[in-house]
């Protein structure tokens, strides 16, 4: 009987709760999605009337399936704080609207009080506890309506609008700790992008000198070998061969310098930026102009990055712009190095397809900057990076 | 010629010293650093130095700042500055005092053996020997490219060699042409640019840096 009784009993319960928990889960999402539409509502308004810009701490959901989604609305207090200033807008909005209403109109009552006072029933106007008659009674509830007028009220409004500007910063705004949560984030990318770029960087490097010169030093070899054996019964073929090899060997140097010079130049190191970009600037085949306003040298990460990026850019510009000229720009705004690189070529490039933009895109990360490339179809292409370089 | 020679790699030491030997020159004293190159040129105050940029102690610029100081202490010591990369802005630091007995070049020049002796012998009796690469950086970095597009290519040639420090005859042979023809090119330029011809080697060549880097 008791079994029966418990069985059947916690049977029916879940089988009606069966029914409820999806309706829960869509009512959830209802909710949160009502009240996300409320916080962005109310952050316009801030913005509108009260000049005050407030960041959105909601978390985007990204990638994922609905119930990851549900998931992470479940756990982002921001999406909380949000929904509990779309409680307190009620009770909050009373409160206002009462005490304007008392402040302003009880204090044009109260001065308009002495001329209409004798044409009330009875003769007397009741406030409160208060019972005023018309004459000496009426003047003093006049002076103390024109100091409410006069002081009460605008200090009541300015006071309501300071409640209703803590409030939402209170319960809208970014949370200092998520602030550091969301810099924890960015390290995260960058480190993430300096992994990327090394691992760019190195396959490019293992590339220009398997391509370039381990091919001529290979040549060389073969001919070196083939000038050994024929030095002997036909020398001036032996001959020959060795001033090829020559030619070769110096091919090999110059490459090898190049890929170096493309890595981290030593003049860098020992001039900075101005000097080493313009031998960047002299040696590149699209006429380049120059404008470098530096007074200081820059921290070393900051311009082997500049440098880098110049070069880079310099180098698709003389790849695949097809342009007639470049302009290359360097300046620091307070604590950012500003490098602007601009051609009059064909544009369209696309930093999501060409490995090269990518490549920049990832180094310039790394050290927490950022690359912005403008190029429509038809030109001409603006590539701007910026990079925190201290104070 | 008595020669001096700074070059911390061990291998390219023994190249420059067996090339310049068989050539017939002497080589006093051969260092590795910075510090023992200006003891050793105090020591034998050889007529020419031939430096590498980068040496230690620090690996960075060390061999250009003992060849500037070598420079104000030894005047009539030559310096023939060696390096894996030119930089114009080395050049110019360097010919900032003078041209005079002063020579800037790639180390790939010295594969060019006939070329590489004959810069030797220019630079230690006087002369001056700047590298292509570093004139052809002053040619595009200089603000006067309207002029030098008035230049005829022939006369273009023809200014990068007189910058590098040749004279007109090496310039004549260079470019298969007679002296005649390069003295021609050489007033003809001089007019363009609106210079004073300038007389002796080294002169032409700061008048032209000069020039280029106004």
């Amino acid at each position: 009987m008791v079994s029966f009784s418990a069985i059947v009993a916690l049977a029916s319960t879940a089988a009606s709760l069966v029914v409820v928990f999806p309706l829960a889960i869509a009512l959830g999402w209802v909710l949160f999605l009502t009240s996300r539409g409320i916080g962005r509502l109310e952050r316009a308004r801030a913005r509108a009337f009260l000049g005050l810009d407030i960041a959105d701490p909601v978390q985007p959901l990204g990638e994922g399936s609905w119930w990851s989604h549900w998931k992470a609305r479940f756990t982002d207090s921001a999406r909380w704080r949000e929904m509990a200033h779309g409680v307190l807008l009620l009770p909050l909005g009373v409160l206002t609207f009462t005490a304007m209403v008392v402040a302003w109109c009880g204090s044009i009552a109260l001065v308009a009080l002495p001329f209409y006072a004798g044409s009330l029933p009875g003769g007397e106007a009741r406030f409160g506890l208060f019972e005023i008659r018309p004459g000496a009674g009426a003047l003093t509830a006049m002076v103390v309506g024109l100091v409410g007028l006069g002081v009460v009220a605008p200090w009541a409004t300015v006071l309501l609008a300071r409640l209703d500007t803590a409030e939402l910063r209170w319960l809208l705004a970014p949370r200092p700790e998520s602030d550091l949560e969301q810099r924890v984030r960015q390290v995260e990318t960058s480190r993430v992008a300096a992994v990327d770029s090394a691992e760019f960087e190195r396959r490019r490097i293992e590339r220009d000198l398997h391509d370039g010169a381990q091919q001529r030093l290979v040549a060389l070899a073969v001919t070196l070998g083939e000038a050994t054996e024929r030095l002997a019964d036909d020398p001036e073929a032996g001959r020959e061969l060795v001033a090829h090899s020559h030619e070769e060997a110096k091919a090999a140097l110059k490459e090898i310098r190049d890929l170096v010079r493309g890595i981290h130049p030593v003049i860098l190191e020992d001039r900075g930026l101005d000097a080493a970009l313009s031998g960047l600037m002299a040696r590149s085949p699209v006429p380049v102009t120059l404008d470098v306003a530096l007074a200081d040298r820059l921290p070393a990460v900051v311009e082997s990055t500049a440098y880098f990026v110049v070069s880079e850019a310099l180098t698709n510009v003389a790849r695949h712009a097809g342009a007639t000229q470049a302009w290359v720009s360097v300046a620091r705004l307070q604590n950012r190095l500003i490098v602007e690189i601009r051609d009059n070529g064909q544009g369209g490039a696309d930093p999501e397809r060409g490995t090269g933009l990518s490549g920049l895109r990832d180094r310039v990360t790394a050290v927490g900057g950022w690359m912005h490339v403008a190029s429509p179809t038809g030109g001409p292409t603006t590539l701007t990076v910026e990079v925190p370089c201290g104070s | 010629m008595r020669i001096v020679i700074a070059e911390d790699s061990v291998l390219l030491r023994a190249g420059l010293t067996r090339l310049l030997v068989d050539a017939g020159e002497e080589v006093v004293a051969t260092v590795g650093d910075a510090d023992e190159l200006l003891r050793v040129v105090q020591r034998h105050e050889p007529d020419l130095a031939i430096v590498d940029v980068r040496m230690p102690p620090t690996h960075t610029d060390d061999g250009l700042r003992a060849a500037l100081e070598i420079r104000r202490l030894l005047p009539s010591t030559s310096i023939l500055v060696l390096s894996q990369y030119v930089e114009e802005r080395y050049a110019v630091e360097l010919l900032s005092v003078d041209s005079a007995g002063l020579g800037y070049l790639l180390k790939d020049r010295v594969a060019d053996v006939k070329d590489f002796l004959a810069d030797v012998r220019r630079v230690g009796s006087g002369g001056t020997a700047l590298d292509p690469e570093v004139v052809s950086q002053m040619f595009a970095r200089s603000r006067r490219q309207t002029t030098i597009d008035r230049l005829t290519p022939r006369e273009r040639e023809v200014l990068a060699l007189m910058a590098e420090g040749r004279s007109n005859q090496a310039i004549g042979s260079a470019l298969v042409v007679s002296d005649g023809a390069v003295e021609k090119h050489v007033s003809n330029i001089f007019t363009k640019l609106d210079l004073l011809p300038a007389y002796g080697d080294n002169r032409r060549v700061l008048a032209v840096l000069h020039w280029l880097d106004s």
